[in-house]
């Protein structure tokens, strides 16, 4: 690892200012991700600032949903009674990812700045337009089999790995930034972007942008859910497909219906045709598999994830029917 | 080819040396006491690079409080291994896919790979060494040998210091929620079914862990 200057911080306000002394400093949350790119040398800042310690954990509930700390641990939020009583997708995609060492590690605001884990973009020997801008895409052509089938370039065809983020998503959160400006609001479906001609920009924070918390709106209807993740093992994988969906019924008709997809595209994939297309529907599979189709016809794949168009919409069919039938199936 | 190896290195290390030598001694007659300069001119700026590329850490190591300088890159793990000579802890993968230096940081399991000594300052860090008392193993240690819970051994430490977190988290229910909340920890000789037979004896045991 290079050498680098650290300093710790304790309130957001010297964590932006110290940010600003450096061009290539850098938060430091988890570290579960950022560590672990400095190792590899992908990520080379020679300033970390040390946001752990700044009073930016609390979950609590607020008038209109609830709001969660940016530097809250996938742990605590997983376990928390606010977490599991209102948003159990929410714990569902957190307890899908990493492992129990990780989630002890990593923080929300650290989960959604992750970055990708395509093999090109970690091989500093390889070409990747994200870590090398201009330098080509290794993945197109090449070894393709975890990239994305909706909204890639012919730029970047990486994925964001988190499932967390998925969930947040679906559930329409609003996250909550402040900077050397003052303080904004970017929903969280408008945080991540797609990689057009620039995938060495991940999402929509500005530099100097500290996170400092995600809201989300009560939903209660919402409480059949299942975060369903296809991936190579039982567990302690990345996602080669997954589908969270949270809906609520009347009799059988789906009264009220969100879906998002990980594993698929340079960001969480919100399902808003399909979810258009089944409300007031009855919960049968015909209709799952009309709004799959739906989806897919967006889908462009390369050689080695061409699986992934057979994949993900079984996956969004499956995720469906486990939602409606609260997991007894 | 070996010497060439040698001497780029050598000549890398003592180029960033120097240049640190070259800063350190600047910094020093910008804002440091006399003492301080007259020691840098005396040829002692080696000890006053060392004190800008290192910094101080205060941190509790099976109960043993340690007061060390270290630089800012180093990892919880190398420090324990190589610092403190903890080697208990394991370098398995050393990108946290593996496990094998898990350790505890006010009683949760973590990466040690993934870990920077210096957020370390002021918490309280348990090993695999931290855990018997004395001759008295705990019950998890038992439980593994009881059960033959490794072959190779390497994996174990940190296989130990994750399933004693698992029966704490209230994890270690069934055999099947063992294995998910054990994921993070991978046994290359396959010792996973004792393993499991470990955790589930401690855990209906009912001995504290």
């Amino acid at each position: 690892m290079k050498q680098f200057s650290y300093v710790r911080v304790t309130s957001g306000k010297a964590a932006i200012s110290e940010l600003s002394k450096d061009k290539t400093a850098m938060f430091l949350a988890g570290g579960t991700n950022l560590v672990d790119l400095m190792k590899s040398g992908v990520t080379n800042p020679e300033r970390l600032v040390d946001i752990t310690r700044v009073p930016l954990a609390t979950i609590e509930a607020t008038k209109t949903g609830l709001r969660i700390g940016a530097l809250a641990k996938n742990t605590a939020v997983a376990e928390h009674p606010l977490v599991l009583k209102h948003f159990p997708l929410l714990s569902q995609a957190l307890n899908a990812g990493a492992s129990p060492q990780l989630r002890n590690m990593a923080t929300v605001g650290g989960n959604m700045m992750q970055r990708t884990r395509c093999h090109y973009f970690y091989d500093t020997a390889l070409p990747c337009n994200k870590r090398n801008p201009g330098s080509g895409c290794g993945a197109i052509g090449g070894f393709s089999r975890m990239h994305a089938i909706f909204g890639a370039s012919d730029k970047c065809i990486a994925v964001h790995p988190s499932d967390m983020c998925v969930a947040l998503t679906a559930l329409d959160a609003v996250i909550t930034v402040t900077g050397a400006k003052g303080e904004r609001k970017i929903s969280f479906g408008e945080f991540h972007r797609l990689p057009g001609d620039t995938p060495e920009i991940d999402n929509t924070l500005q530099r100097g942008e500290l996170i400092t918390a995600v809201d989300i709106p009560f939903n209660d209807a919402l409480q059949q859910t299942h975060y369903l993740k296809v991936r190579d093992r039982a567990s302690y994988a990345f996602a080669l497909v997954s589908a969270g969906v949270a809906l609520s019924l009347k009799g059988n008709n789906i009264a009220d219906v969100r879906i998002a997809m990980g594993g698929v595209a340079h960001k969480p994939w919100r399902l808003k045709e399909a979810e258009a297309y089944l409300k007031g529907k009855p919960a049968t599979e015909e209709h799952f598999r009309e709004a799959a189709r739906l989806t897919m016809a967006q889908a462009k794949a390369e050689e080695g994830n061409a699986y992934k168009l057979t994949l993900a919409p079984n996956t969004i069919v499956e995720a469906l029917k486990l939602a409606a039938a609260n997991g007894n199936i | 080819m070996k010497d060439d190896q040698l001497m780029n290195e050598e000549h890398s290390g003592t180029s960033r040396r120097s240049f640190l030598k070259r800063t350190s001694l600047m910094t020093a007659m910008a804002l440091a006491p006399e003492t301080v300069i007259k020691a840098a001119e005396k040829g002692l700026d080696e000890k006053i690079a060392a004190t800008i590329e290192t910094m101080p850490l205060n941190v509790t190591i099976n109960g043993v409080k340690q007061s060390v300088r270290i630089e800012p890159r180093v990892t919880l793990l190398d420090l324990l291994r190589e610092r403190l000579q903890l080697t208990g802890t394991k370098k398995g993968c050393d990108h946290g896919q593996c496990g094998a230096c898990t350790v505890h940081i006010d009683g949760e399991r973590v990466n040690a790979c993934l870990t920077l000594a210096v957020t370390t300052e002021g918490r309280d860090v348990t090993t695999i060494e931290g855990l018997a008392k004395g001759d008295e193993l705990h019950p998890m240690q038992e439980a593994f040998l009881e059960h033959d819970g490794f072959q190779c051994g390497y994996c174990t430490p940190g296989q130990i210091m994750s399933a004693i977190c698992c029966i704490r988290e209230g994890h270690a229910d069934t055999p099947d929620e063992i294995r998910e909340y054990m994921s993070g920890n991978i046994c290359r000789c396959g010792a996973y079914s004792n393993i499991v037979d470990a955790i589930m004896d401690v855990k209906q045991g009912g001995k504290k862990v």
